[in-house]
């Protein structure tokens, strides 16, 4: 490996290892990402905004900190993409909408500030679903993004940016953001690892809501130890968000560390499988809770009953509060405005606005949720769809009392080809299917890779669901099948990925 | 048709709904401040602007007030409640939805005895809950409404002020007294925020709005009428002449056998209201509990706490007052017609002077000066303390009253206090009766015809003797003492 390649491909937790030795520089390490992206982002389309400039000169700062003796975190000095729909001062910010272009916030979400105080070094902003609404990132307002797997296919949403940006090797760790699953269904999709914490956990202030009462930032690294180091930097108490919860952040790292499973007790859960399932995924799905059994886990089959009512009721209360959550996008502020001719009246500049700004997967969602609270309707969907909420919270309750973790595949299919599903919002919607239980209740679930589907030769994804504020058990599963798989496969999933034009990866 | 007509043949049904302006020193969901005034969206940050990715986080203090004042109004106090969105779009709310309550507000279910002529009506109350304030627009052109203005002027310094809003239940069996209930009740508002400290009260400012619901029933009927909503009325006396004259021509109306059309009508100055936006076309606001805030759960041994320490009923303490003082209902009543004069008074006699002393400078030398100034009384740069001060000063002989008005004039005018101005200003009384006696000689030499006067026996024409001497001394004499010394010398 030349030592450009060792820079990209390193894992984080090895990059903070050395940039703290002053084997290397955070600024050569930076500086080999930035020409990663630079190689293979016309093919990607990763990012949306590459800050080079800020980039290299927080490199510098950490690189001067250490040498004037300061012991900083375990990933100072380690770029990181982060997905833009966290307000970051200073750097556009526009939720892959057109209707936020140009805007520039003034001010930095919780989770970029802890970032920033830890020594990260963000490299720009990622690609997403419009208002990280999709399950493809084709509904961003600025073209889609492709997977480092195979160009021709989605790299999953909304946080197809962040996630391809990890896999292609353009940064060891992302910032992604969940809401039903655009941390996990990228993160399958594309082989790397993606976590959305415990609801609360982590900050949601700065971060652009979609729905409010399921939104949680989170990790996407490439490996599980990764993973953890970057949940232990942004999860914490935030007086900022009023729902933030505050409680101690579960040992993620030593949990990473560990992967000892012996004794825990693993739920299968039994309503996802079967129609619509890919061949490869239940094959590897199979392979991943027989590596756990044989690491020393108890499994059992776990029914969750009205798991299968999720994406319905998630389909009522998510676009309800993305009704009203977009809402401001109306030209007044910030962002785009459209017809402020001087004799518009403002009525017709905000309708004449958000008709142009707002893609056609937003306004069906503005259109769903505006019915979905009107008078009349209220009670037989939002109310009905909070109650089914409650159901399937109870179903986590009691499928714990029965294990400590639960497990399925993260997505029902792997990657699909670009274009495949645009015109099918149902088929889209599906994408999700595995992953929006975790969102509804507010509990920690992750994916981590578990082999290649034999059938098409891409990643599936093994999702792992923890019960609330118990998020370091997520790391525990997902460090023990690391273990595992990498010993069968004799290294990391992601080097048997193709090689991409202009990349600087040597194999 | 005459007033008395329209109370003979119909019954008046009013509802209530008064927004309260909080006093907190911060906004509703951020650390902006609320004061009043400033450069346009100077008071204002990513929360209150409603900037994408904000959030905001509920002022403790705010719903501190709400408790009170819902327990002011023998409210029950909810143990569990949310916030809800109410979602519609105008350029004044940033988010383009209200962070309000629903339908678990706050504080439910009170009720407030009115008195008028001697007689007591119930208001009940149907409930207090906590939102946010819009931001204020400044149409350009036109009439000044937004319909027909060239372009509007949004600033947000008033977004997120934290907004109670009071909602009382129908309003049964007021009879031709409704008007004055209806001003009674908001006097009570008044009076009971600013007891609780919790409201600057003035409704001058927009502190307390009223919205005015008027129906009439024919009587003899349990059938409601239709009701008309007469928006943002903001004085005391509006809210009687808006319930008068909304009876008047809803009476007329009827009369003549016509329908009243629901809808929300405007206040104009000239005490009349006109048709504003009809309510055929109500907006749906599709509420929703607010997921960006968490329950509001008080504590009840909190809101025992908060009972126990509730000010005194504003017309008990009125009543107290009133007896304490021994001021005819006249002289009384001079107190009460001036906003805030009460508190001046009661603070400046808490602080050691009389009730007359007190009375005195409040509503005459301080009422003249906040009058010239055009501020509020209580908005004088002078505290009951330092009147108390100046008074004690002059009964003290220090200063007379000439010189007293001067240190007042030097208080006010940031001299600092009233011993720092009589000793900067130079104005103590001369007690020097060496000096004295000399100018009441001189006086007397000067003016021999005057002394001459005085002498027969006519001594009211000290008077002019007086004046030169206080004019020699520059007023810095206790003219009493002046006359004593004239009268004995020409004694």
């Amino acid at each position: 490996m030349s030592d450009i390649t060792s820079l990209i491909t390193a894992t984080a937790a090895e990059l903070g290892q050395r940039i703290a030795a002053r084997e290397i520089s955070s600024v050569e390490v930076v500086r080999a990402h930035l020409d990663q992206i630079t190689a293979t982002d016309e093919a990607v389309h990763a990012f949306l905004v590459v800050d080079t400039e800020r980039a290299l000169a927080q490199a510098a700062a950490v690189d001067a900190r250490i040498a004037a003796g300061e012991r900083l975190g375990p990933l100072a000095g380690v770029p990181i993409a982060v997905k833009d729909l966290l307000c970051y001062e200073g750097l556009p910010t526009t939720a892959g909408s057109r209707i936020l272009e140009g805007w520039v916030p003034p001010y930095s979400s919780t989770v970029v500030r802890r970032l920033n105080d830890a020594g990260l070094v963000i490299l720009g902003k990622t690609n997403l679903d419009e208002f990280a609404m999709g399950s493809s990132t084709e509904t961003s307002g600025y073209g889609p993004t492709h997977n480092p797997w195979d160009l021709t296919r989605t790299p999953g949403g909304s946080g197809g940016g962040s996630a391809a940006a990890v896999s292609a090797y353009q940064a060891p760790l992302a910032i992604g953001t969940d809401t039903g699953g655009s941390i996990r269904q990228p993160a399958a999709v594309t082989g790397s690892v993606g976590a959305k914490p415990t609801y609360g956990m982590v900050s949601r202030y700065g971060i652009i809501a979609m729905a409010s009462s399921l939104d949680q930032a989170g990790p996407v690294a490439r490996t599980t130890l990764d993973a953890a180091l970057l949940h232990q930097v942004i999860a914490g108490h935030d007086p900022l968000d009023s729902t933030s919860i505050n409680a101690a952040v579960a040992d993620v790292v030593g949990a990473a560390r560990s992967g000892d499973v012996k004794g825990l007790r693993i739920g299968l859960v039994t309503e996802f499988g079967g129609e619509g399932y890919a061949p490869g995924v239940e094959l590897r799905t199979r392979e991943a809770v027989t590596a756990l059994s044989a690491a020393g886990a108890e499994v059992v089959e776990v029914s969750c009953p009205h798991f299968v009512h999720a994406l319905a009721t998630y389909y009522l209360i998510m676009p309800a509060e993305v009704s009203s959550n977009l809402a401001r996008y109306d030209g007044m502020r910030y962002g785009l405005r459209v017809g402020d001719d001087g004799d518009n009246a403002v009525e017709t500049v905000m309708r004449l606005t958000r008709g142009k700004g707002f893609g056609t997967e937003a306004k069906r969602r503005i259109i769903l949720g505006t019915y979905a609270l009107s008078a009349g309707y209220y009670d037989a969907f939002y109310g009905s769809a909070q109650k089914m909420r409650t159901l399937i919270a109870r179903d986590f309750t009691a499928a714990f009392e029965q294990c400590d973790v639960l497990v399925s595949p993260a997505t029902p299919t792997t990657a699909f080809r670009l274009g495949e599903r645009v015109a099918d919002p149902m088929a889209m919607y599906k994408s999700d299917l595995c992953t929006i239980p975790a969102n509804l209740a507010g509990v920690g679930a992750a994916s981590f890779p578990c082999g290649l589907a034999p059938e098409d030769g891409l990643p599936v994804g093994f999702q792992v669901m923890s019960p609330a504020l118990a998020d370091d058990r997520l790391y525990l599963v997902g460090a023990a099948l690391e273990r595992e798989l990498t010993a069968k496969w004799g290294g990391r999933l992601l080097d048997q990925a193709p090689l991409l034009p202009g990349t600087k990866v040597v194999r | 048709m005459p007033y008395d007509e329209v109370v003979a043949r119909f019954e008046p049904v009013l509802g209530l709904e008064v927004h309260v302006e909080l006093s907190t020193k911060s906004k509703m969901w951020c650390g902006c401040p609320t004061d009043f005034g400033g450069e346009p969206n100077s008071h204002v940050c990513p929360v209150c602007l409603g900037l994408p990715g904000s959030l905001p986080v509920v002022n403790r203090l705010a719903v501190e007030s709400a408790i009170r004042i819902g327990l002011s109004l023998n409210c029950d106090i909810a143990t569990w409640c949310r916030f809800a969105r109410k979602n519609y779009f105008y350029p004044d709310m940033p988010k383009d939805y209200q962070v309000s309550q629903y339908d678990e507000p706050l504080c439910f279910d009170g009720n407030v005895a009115v008195e008028v002529g001697g007689l007591t009506y119930q208001v009940p109350i149907e409930r207090v809950h906590m939102e946010e304030d819009a931001g204020k627009l400044t149409h350009v052109g036109g009439a000044g409404r937004i319909s027909g203005a060239d372009y509007s002027l949004i600033d947000y310094n008033r977004a997120g002020v934290p907004l109670m809003e009071i909602v009382t239940k129908t309003i049964h069996g007021t009879g031709a007294a409704a008007p004055e209930v209806a001003s009674g009740y908001m006097a009570f508002l008044r009076d009971m925020v600013r007891a609780l400290g919790v409201s600057h009260g003035r409704m001058e400012r927009g502190n307390l709005r009223c919205d005015v619901n008027v129906s009439l029933t024919p009587r003899g009927s349990s059938e409601l009428g239709t009701r008309s909503e007469t928006k943002n009325v903001n004085s005391l006396r509006a809210v009687a002449d808006a319930v008068r004259y909304e009876m008047m021509r809803q009476g007329a109306i009827l009369a003549a056998g016509g329908r009243v059309k629901q809808e929300t009508r405007h206040w104009n100055e000239g005490g009349y209201t006109t048709p504003g936006r009809s309510k055929e076309e109500a907006q749906d606001y599709r509420y929703f509990p607010e997921p960006d805030l968490v329950p509001v759960a008080p504590d009840p041994a909190w809101v025992d706490e908060l009972r126990a320490t509730l000010p005194e009923h504003p017309a008990l303490r009125r009543a107290r007052l009133a007896a304490d003082w021994g001021f005819t209902e006249r002289e009384f009543g001079d107190i009460l017609a001036i906003e805030g004069a009460l508190e001046l008074i009661a603070d400046t006699v808490a602080a050691g002077t009389t009730p007359a002393a007190a009375r005195k400078w409040w509503l005459t030398e301080l009422a003249r000066r906040a009058n010239e100034a055009g501020v509020a009384l209580d908005e004088l740069p002078i505290t009951p303390a330092q009147v108390a001060e100046v008074q004690a000063l002059l009964a003290d002989g220090a200063v007379n009253d000439k010189l007293a008005r001067q240190v007042i004039e030097g208080v006010l005018a940031g001299e600092g206090s009233p011993a720092e101005v009589v000793a900067s200003r130079g104005l103590a009384v001369v007690s020097d009766t060496e000096a004295l006696d000399a100018a009441v000689i001189a006086a007397i030499a000067a003016d021999p015809e005057a002394a001459a006067k005085v002498r027969d026996g006519k001594v009211a024409a000290a008077g002019a003797l007086i004046g030169a001497v206080m004019k020699n001394m520059r007023g810095q004499a206790d003219a009493a003492k002046v006359r004593e010394l004239i009268l004995a010398k020409l004694g």
